[in-house]
C-alpha cells in the first residue's frame, strides 16, 4: 500500500495504483489518473466510468460493459486502449478487476 | 409426498441424487432428476482424445447406471423454471412441481457467440475439444497433419476447467515430439488473461514450463472474430494472429433454459450465494457446479466438494433450520504437463495455489505446483475414482474443505 496525492487529495493506493477506498473518488481524481494513462476524458468516458462504478459490486467483465448500451466492446477498447477493463477500473476508482479461475 | 427436483444429471446432479436418496425417507421424499441426454460423458477425458490416449468408449457410460434406485429419472429437455410457482416445465408440455430445486445444468461451449467461428473451417481446421464431436474430429485431423501453426485460443472468461487448454498444449508438445514433427509445429497459447493463469504463483510456474517447452504465450488477446479466408483470429483492439489449425475454447455459457427462466446473468450463470449455494433470489432453489456464478473454478472437483456443503444445507433447509454449512470455494486440479508428468494445484476463494505436498503434509504423495510423475498418476487414477466413487457420492480419501497443512506460503 502506498500514499499518493492525486488532484490535491491524499489517497491510499495499491501497488499498481488502484484506489483503496472508492468513496474518496471524484471526477478530478479520475481526470488525473486518466492523464497518467494517456487518456483525455470525454463525456462518453464518464458515462462508461459511471456504469462501471454502479456495477462494481456485481462483478464486471468486458462483455458486460459491451452490453451496457453505452458502448460496444470495440468502442470500449477505443476509449481505453490496451486493457479497457483494467484501465477504466483504475480511473473509476474501484478495485482492480480479478478474473476468477 | 414432498418433492426434490434435480435438473441436470452430470457430475453435480448425479452426486446429489446419490447423497440425498441415501439420507431421505422414501415414504416421505420423492426425488426426481431430469437430463436431456442419456449418456454421461467423463469430460476430463476429452482432453486425451485428440492425441489418441483415450477413445470415445473410455469416456462414456449410460447416465442411468449412476442414478440409484428410488430416484425417478426423466430424459427430457427442460424448457424453463417458473420459480414463483415452484414448477419446472419440460419441453413437450410435462410439468414438474417441487418443494426444493437443485439446478446443476452446467455450462457448455457456444461457438455461435463469436462471428466466423462456426463457419466453413469448423471441424476442418478449427476445433474445440470441449465436446466429444470436436475432440474426435481433432484426433482425425492430427493423424494426417504435416505441421504448421497450432494456435490454442480461449475466447472468454470464465470457462470450465481453466487448466484444460494448458494441458492441451503440453500434450500437443509431447505428441508432435513423439511423431517426429515438433520442429515443424509452432505452438502458441493465446489468452484474454495477462498471463498463463489467473493467480500469481501458478502463473509463474506454468509460464516457466511453457517457455521450457517452447510454447509461446500471447496474453491480453480478447477474441472478436475469426477470419476463415485469411485463417486469422482477430481481437477487439485490432490484433491478428494467423493459424494453420485453431483449437479453441469457445465462449462458455449456462444453458439457454436459464435465460428463458430469467434467472441468469449475461452468460446465463445463476447468481448464487458463494457460501451457502442457495440461489440469491429464491430460498428453495440451490445451484451446484458450473451453472452457478460463484467465483471459483468451474470444475468437477469443485462440484464434488460443494456437494458436501449443499447436502448439509438442504438437510438444514428441510428441517427449517438456518443454513450452516459454508463452501470455501475449494478446487483441486491435476495438470497434465506431458511426457508422463503432471502438476497439481489446490486452492479456494481466499488462498491462491501454493507449493507443497498433498494431501499429507511433507509426504504427499502429490506435489503441489511441482512437475512430477506421481501427479500424472493422480490424473490417471482420477478417471477410475470418478466412475466408481465420486459420482455415487461415496467418501473419497480427501477433505472437501481446503487445508493449509502441507502448503508453503
Ligand atoms: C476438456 C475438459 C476437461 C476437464 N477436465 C477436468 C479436470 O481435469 N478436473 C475437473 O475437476 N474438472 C474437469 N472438467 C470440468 C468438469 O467436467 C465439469 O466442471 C463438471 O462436469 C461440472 O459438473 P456439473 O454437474 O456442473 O455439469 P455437467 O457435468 O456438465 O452436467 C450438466 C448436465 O445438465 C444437462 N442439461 C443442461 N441443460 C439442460 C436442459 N435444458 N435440460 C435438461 N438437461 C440439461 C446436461 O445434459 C448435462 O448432463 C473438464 C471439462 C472439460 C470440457
Amino acid at each position: 500500500m502506498a500514499q499518493k496525492t492525486i488532484a490535491g487529495v491524499n489517497l491510499e493506493v495499491t501497488e499498481d495504483g488502484y484506489l483503496e477506498d472508492s468513496t474518496q473518488w471524484n471526477e478530478e481524481i479520475a481526470k488525473e489518473i486518466a492523464k497518467e494513462e494517456g487518456i483525455e476524458l470525454t463525456d462518453k468516458h464518464f458515462e462508461v466510468i459511471n456504469f462501471i462504478r454502479e456495477n462494481a459490486d456485481a462483478g464486471l467483465t468486458i462483455r458486460k460493459v459491451g452490453k451496457s448500451g453505452i458502448v460496444d466492446i470495440k468502442g470500449f477498447y477505443e476509449l481505453f486502449p490496451g486493457g479497457p477493463l483494467k484501465i477504466a477500473s483504475k480511473i473509476a476508482g474501484i478495485k482492480k478487476p480479478t478474473s476468477c479461475v | 409426498m414432498k418433492k426434490i427436483l434435480i435438473l441436470g444429471a452430470g457430475t453435480g446432479g448425479t452426486i446429489m441424487a446419490n447423497k440425498l436418496r441415501k439420507a431421505l425417507d422414501r415414504e416421505e421424499w420423492d426425488i426426481t432428476i431430469v437430463d436431456k441426454q442419456q449418456t454421461h460423458y467423463y469430460q476430463p477425458g476429452f482432453l486425451f482424445i485428440p492425441f489418441g490416449i483415450y477413445n470415445k468408449q473410455d469416456v462414456i457410460k449410460p447416465k442411468a447406471n449412476f442414478i440409484p434406485s428410488g430416484v425417478n429419472i426423466i430424459f427430457n429437455d427442460v424448457d424453463k423454471i417458473v420459480p414463483e410457482e415452484n414448477k419446472v416445465l419440460l419441453t413437450g408440455g410435462k410439468v414438474l412441481a417441487y418443494d426444493y430445486l437443485i439446478v446443476a445444468t452446467g455450462t457448455r461451449p457456444f461457438p455461435d457467440e463469436t462471428p466466423g467461428l462456426k463457419d466453413e473451417l469448423w471441424y476442418k481446421e478449427i476445433f474445440d475439444f470441449y465436446t466429444i464431436e470436436g475432440a474426435v474430429a481433432l484426433k482425425e485431423f492430427f493423424e494426417t497433419w504435416q505441421g504448421g501453426r497450432l494456435v490454442m485460443n480461449i475466447a472468454e472468461m470464465p470457462y470450465k476447467c481453466p487448466v484444460a487448454p494448458l494441458e492441451f498444449v503440453f500434450l500437443a508438445d509431447e505428441y508432435f515430439t513423439k511423431i517426429g514433427i515438433r520442429d515443424k509445429v509452432d505452438i502458441s497459447y493465446v489468452t484474454p488473461l495477462p498471463g498463463a493463469f489467473t493467480k500469481p504463483r501458478a502463473t509463474k510456474m506454468l509460464g516457466a514450463l511453457l517457455e521450457e517447452k517452447n510454447i509461446e504465450v500471447i496474453p491480453d488477446f480478447y477474441l472478436e472474430s475469426v477470419d476463415n479466408k485469411e485463417k486469422k483470429i482477430k481481437s477487439y483492439d485490432g490484433k491478428e494472429i494467423p493459424f494453420d489449425v485453431l483449437t479453441i475454447v469457445p465462449v462458455n455459457k449456462g444453458d439457454e433454459m436459464i435465460e428463458r427462466s430469467g434467472m441468469g446473468d449475461d452468460l446465463n450463470f445463476i447468481p448464487t450465494d458463494k457460501y451457502t449455494l442457495q440461489s440469491e433470489k429464491h430460498e428453495n432453489i440451490f445451484v451446484l457446479g458450473d451453472a452457478s456464478n460463484i467465483p471459483t473454478s468451474k470444475a468437477g472437483s469443485v462440484a464434488h466438494f460443494a456437494s458436501d456443503v449443499l447436502f448439509d444445507n438442504i438437510m438444514c433447509a428441510i428441517k427449517g433450520r438456518r443454513l450452516r454449512a459454508k463452501f470455501d470455494g475449494h478446487a483441486n486440479c491435476y495438470i497434465e504437463t506431458g511426457f508422463g508428468k503432471g502438476s497439481l494445484i489446490d486452492f479456494n476463494y481466499e488462498t491462491e495455489p501454493l507449493p507443497g505436498t498433498y494431501p499429507l503434509p511433507g509426504i504427499g504423495p502429490f506435489g503441489l505446483l511441482q512437475n512430477t510423475k506421481m501427479n500424472h498418476y493422480g490424473k490417471v487414477v482420477f478417471r477410475w475414482m470418478y466412475w466408481h466413487m465420486l459420482l455415487k457420492g461415496k467418501e473419497l480419501p480427501i477433505e472437501s474443505e481446503m487445508t493449509m497443512a502441507g502448503k508453503k506460503k
